[in-house]
């Protein structure tokens, strides 16, 4: 098992170094930085343009891309006062992407946490009875709320709760002029962002747990637990529950992109100041500098939770092969 | 034979019934059964025959569409519309239960070792670690080499017959008096099943548990058994002991199932024509019938009761004038 | 029946018919039907299915012959300026579901932006499952390297949220001039298309994948290998016949899935601008986004509800297609 972890964790190396030069060949391509910098700044100076060019390294040619990815990544790692300054304002990217990062975390953290948990909860109500009305009414709901695109119910719970009915703040993180933190304020701009992932998170994983669970019930191995003497419930809790719980896990380390993206969507509507609302800024301007350090942030964690979830899956079912 | 008073596994006119959309299918059609301490009894039949459904029946382990009537004791223990509390104190302690595939039957993500534990403790009040080491000494029981480092083994890590013997050594953790071995050798090769049922009948002799073998295969009741059940659609068609079974079959379907058997030097094969019948409607008087060579009018009549014929009970009209024989 | 010979020839009974003729005696059904008919009844079963099935097939007839349907054009408003403010007027007689900023007629503009969108969504169904069936059965049907290599390679890929990485592509595919000709500009919709189908196939290729691993170790396929029978034709005329079923969802999930992506891009701007002559769901429902702030709840309901309509109405007809091709659903009902 642990030459397993470490040999796979060495993989991670040239896999990140691969997929980020990707990206990075991606939005040179895609955006175009040098344009785009001459588009926010008409004025700026040949000398300038040559400045933003050297420091960002954006060479010409297929070995200027390469030459360019180096020495991108040799600033990018030497920490975030090293990194090249955003086109617009030359303002520092790290104080706004860290602080986008940690809403983004603490709205993620809060819509996974319920989501999951109260998705596997109704997942298990419906699976243990299949047929009846319970199960009907979970799936029938479940089947409704994977139907509504994220950004449907966003805005609909936009119009009925902020705007008509006037409960819940429409958009930000806190009002307008608001100094200092204020936990309470805060969790009430958060409510609605919230909900809108939790309710996608729920539906999903109400149908993986009914699936997964209506899998293992015709095992024979609970046969044989019941033919031992143990209860209903001793049986659902220490043999269904648990081996449908297998394949769970692996979905939830994949899944962390799913809830990122759908917070993505979320975040621009209730205009929350989070990685989405940063990445769409920066995407319309095409800001090279701020752009390289989200991607790459995304790769890394997606990367790893991948490995999280291939390292979860060997850990918890013994008849997969560690090679 | 031991009289009733001794019989530690009693069933009598048990009936099960599935309701389903196209009518209720009548599985097992009033089985009577008594089984003596220490005897190993087998249970013959086809697939559909209700011999496996009869037993996961007595022992409520089939679900909830199936209704149960009539009578199974253990002891004087009535097992039929028993509280779910009094039933999972019989099951794995008075009575235990193997499987056909031992593969699909033990718990996958689970060490052998842990899940024996768990069959020990659902029954008796002892610490973790004395059933632990428990688990290990009934792995070295049924034959496992190296009991210890195997309970902490995953059941993939297990030949078939292992897993089998792991299987038995569950089952018989709690010194159960009834063990009903479900097909425990239709998954296994050849020159393991012997094995398995040596196993079986050590730990019969042993332990004084009696054994229910349900099986399709003839050669596994020549092998173990004292005395047989023949059953078809649901009834038993032919109780008898082993010597007559093979020797003066009573039964045209007992008959037909051991010139379906190959035999050195003898004549082909000979299968009995035909499939089992649809149990949704099952066919009038004897369920044989229609795949009767012997089939008379008056089959179609009543349903033929078990009756004596010689040192066996047959439940054939024309068991008295047929002379049923195998090797012709 | 004639065929058979008689096994107990010195034995007596009545008749060979009464010896044989088991499935008369046993009341089967003797009616056979076919594996399509089989699958054509247990959708017909499906109620939900039936009534999506209604409904959109009823909306493409609506979309299709837009035209006859619209009550103004495209681009048209209500009525000029001049007879009075044409913009935000709530739903009534002249415009059914309202206007939107300048005057146009939602529910006419709705029939276009459909037109559109179901267009994009059946267009990149179509193209997304022709390319992943067929690789999906190939890397399925091949296995080792180049199968682990393909599913590390899309779990990867579809790990990324859909947003950040659809939108990088977008720019990406978007600033390879070479390709133009090919895939149009960026805001077109033969772009959209080309661009949704990057990331759909890879769902069909796992589904089809799946299926043909399950199907791999089926005798039949290994009876038509050890005859000798090419991988393409084993792919041709035993997997893909076998996979309809799974494909058909995947198309379905594949379509749906289509055109939200379409109305999520443009909600962000990133979507098609279909010249003067038509718009899309995405554009309309990009109205919803100022609708919602200042209360102009047509502008949310009409557009979103149109979106969650077609969304509902095709994942219906995939469930009833998932039941229909699954046997097991004969013995659960």
């Amino acid at each position: 098992m642990l030459r397993f972890i470490v040999r796979r964790l060495l993989w991670m190396i040239p896999t990140i170094l691969l997929v980020t030069f990707m990206v990075y060949c991606a939005v040179r391509i895609g955006w175009n930085p040098v344009a785009t910098y001459q588009r926010a700044n008409p004025r700026a100076s040949e000398e300038k343009l040559q400045q933003y060019k050297d420091v960002n390294g954006l060479y010409e040619g297929f070995g200027g891309y390469i030459r360019g990815y180096f020495s991108w990544l040799w600033a990018f790692i030497q920490g975030p006062d090293q990194w090249p300054r955003s086109i617009k304002g030359s303002g520092e990217v790290w104080p706004t992407l860290r602080y986008s990062l940690f809403n983004t975390l603490r709205l993620a953290g809060t819509a996974a946490f319920l989501g999951i948990g109260i998705g596997l909860f109704f997942g298990v109500v419906a699976g243990k009875r299949p047929g009846t009305w319970i199960d009907s009414t979970v799936n029938s709901i479940a089947f409704f709320v994977g139907s509504i695109p994220p950004f449907v119910s966003a805005v609909i719970l936009q119009l009925a709760f902020a705007v008509q009915l006037g409960w819940l703040p429409a958009a930000g993180i806190y009002p307008p002029g608001n100094q200092g933190f204020d936990p309470w304020l805060m969790g009430k701009h958060m409510i609605l962002p919230v909900v809108v992932v939790a309710i996608q998170t729920i539906g999903n994983y109400a149908r993986f747990m009914r699936a997964s669970l209506l899998d293992v019930s015709s095992a024979d191995y609970l046969r044989t637990a019941r033919a031992t003497g143990l209860s209903e419930r001793q049986v659902l809790r220490r043999h269904t529950i648990r081996n449908s719980l297998i394949p769970i896990a692996t979905v939830v380390a994949i899944d962390i992109g799913a809830i990122l993206g759908g917070l993505i969507i979320t975040e621009n509507i209730f205009n929350y100041p989070g990685m989405g609302v940063f990445f769409i800024d920066a995407a319309t301007t095409g800001d090279f500098p701020r752009l390289m350090p989200f991607l790459v942030i995304i790769t890394v964690s997606v990367l790893i939770f991948n490995l999280l979830a291939d390292l979860s899956y060997a850990y918890l079912d013994p008849r997969i092969k560690l090679d | 034979m031991t009289g009733e008073a001794a019989s530690v596994l009693t069933l009598r006119d048990l009936r099960v019934q599935f309701g389903t959309p196209n009518g209720p299918v009548k599985a097992v059609r009033g089985v009577d059964l008594d089984l003596a301490p220490g005897e190993i009894l087998g249970v013959v039949g086809e697939s559909g025959s209700g011999k496996s459904v009869t037993f996961l029946a007595m022992l409520g382990l089939l679900p909830k569409s199936a209704e149960i009537t009539g009578s199974a004791k253990v002891n004087d223990t009535e097992l039929v519309g028993a509280s779910n509390r009094l039933m999972r104190s019989i099951r794995g302690r008075r009575v235990s239960m193997i499987f056909q595939d031992p593969l699909s039957a033990l718990n996958p993500v689970r060490r052998v070792g842990d899940q024996i534990v768990e069959m020990i403790r659902s029954h008796q009040d002892i610490s973790k670690k004395s059933a632990a080491s428990r688990a290990v000494d009934l792995l070295g029981t049924v034959g496992i080499p190296q009991p210890l480092q195997r309970s902490e083994q995953y059941p993939h890590e297990f030949s078939g017959g292992m897993r089998q013997r792991v299987m038995i050594a569950m089952a018989i953790a709690n010194d159960p008096q009834v063990l009903i071995a479900d097909e425990p050798t239709t998954a296994l090769d050849v020159t393991v099943q012997a094995q398995i049922l040596e196993v079986i009948d050590d730990l019969r002799a042993q332990m004084g548990m009696a054994v229910v073998m349900i099986t399709h295969d003839l050669g596994v009741i020549a092998r173990v058994a004292d005395r047989v059940q023949v059953m078809y659609a649901g009834r038993v068609v032919e109780k008898t002991n082993v010597e007559s079974l093979f020797a003066n079959p009573t039964h045209p379907y007992t008959e037909g199932l051991l010139r379906s058997i190959p035999v050195l030097g003898h004549q082909r094969l000979i299968p009995i024509p035909g499939s089992p019948p649809n149990m949704l409607r099952p066919p009038s008087g004897c369920a044989f019938r229609p795949r009767c060579p012997y089939a008379l009018e008056e089959c179609a009549g009543e349903v033929p009761a078990l009756e004596p014929v010689g040192a066996s009970e047959s439940a054939c009209v024309r068991a008295e004038s047929l002379n049923l024989r195998v090797l012709t | 029946m004639t065929s058979y010979q008689p096994v107990h020839e010195s034995r007596e009974f009545e008749s060979f018919d009464e010896l044989y003729d088991v499935s008369e005696q046993e009341g089967l059904d003797v009616q056979t039907l076919t594996p399509r008919q089989l699958a054509w009844r247990r959708y017909r079963r499906h109620k939900a299915a039936m009534v999506s099935t209604f409904v959109f097939g009823g909306l493409v007839i609506m979309v299709v012959f837009a035209p006859v349907f619209a009550r103004y054009g495209v681009n048209e408003a209500v009525f000029p300026i001049s007879e009075g403010p044409n913009q935000f007027l709530e739903p009534q007689s002249v415009a059914w579901f309202g206007t939107d900023d300048i005057g146009r007629d939602i529910y006419s503009r709705l029939l276009y932006g459909m037109r559109t969108s179901i267009f994009i969504g059946v267009a990149t169904g179509i193209i997304a499952t022709i390319i992943g069936a067929t690789v999906g059965a190939i890397s399925g049907l091949r296995g080792g390297k180049l199968d682990d290599g393909m599913m590390r390679g899309t779990d990867v890929f579809l790990a990324f949220p859909f947003l950040v990485a659809i939108i990088v592509v977008r720019e990406f595919i978007g600033g390879l001039s070479f390709l133009e000709p090919v895939i149009g500009d960026k805001t077109s919709v033969r772009f959209i298309i080309f661009l949704l189908a990057i990331f759909a196939w890879m769902g069909v290729a796992r589904i089809v994948r799946g299926q043909v691993l399950s199907l791999k170790e089926r005798e039949f396929i290994e009876a038509a290998r050890a005859v000798g029978a090419s991988e393409r034709r084993i792919i041709m005329s035993h997997l893909i016949p076998n996979s309809i079923g799974p494909i058909l969802v995947a198309l379905t999930i594949t379509v749906i899935g289509a055109i939200v992506a379409e109305s999520t891009l443009a909600f962000f701007g990133f979507g098609p601008q279909p010249g003067s002559g038509g718009t899309s769901l995405g554009n309309l429902v990009l109205l919803s986004r100022g609708g919602a702030t200042q209360g102009n709840w047509w502008l949310v309901v009409f557009p979103c509800g149109a979106l969650v309509l077609l969304a509902i109405c095709i994942n219906f007809i995939g469930d009833g297609l998932r039941d229909a091709f699954d046997p097991k659903m004969d013995a659960a009902k």
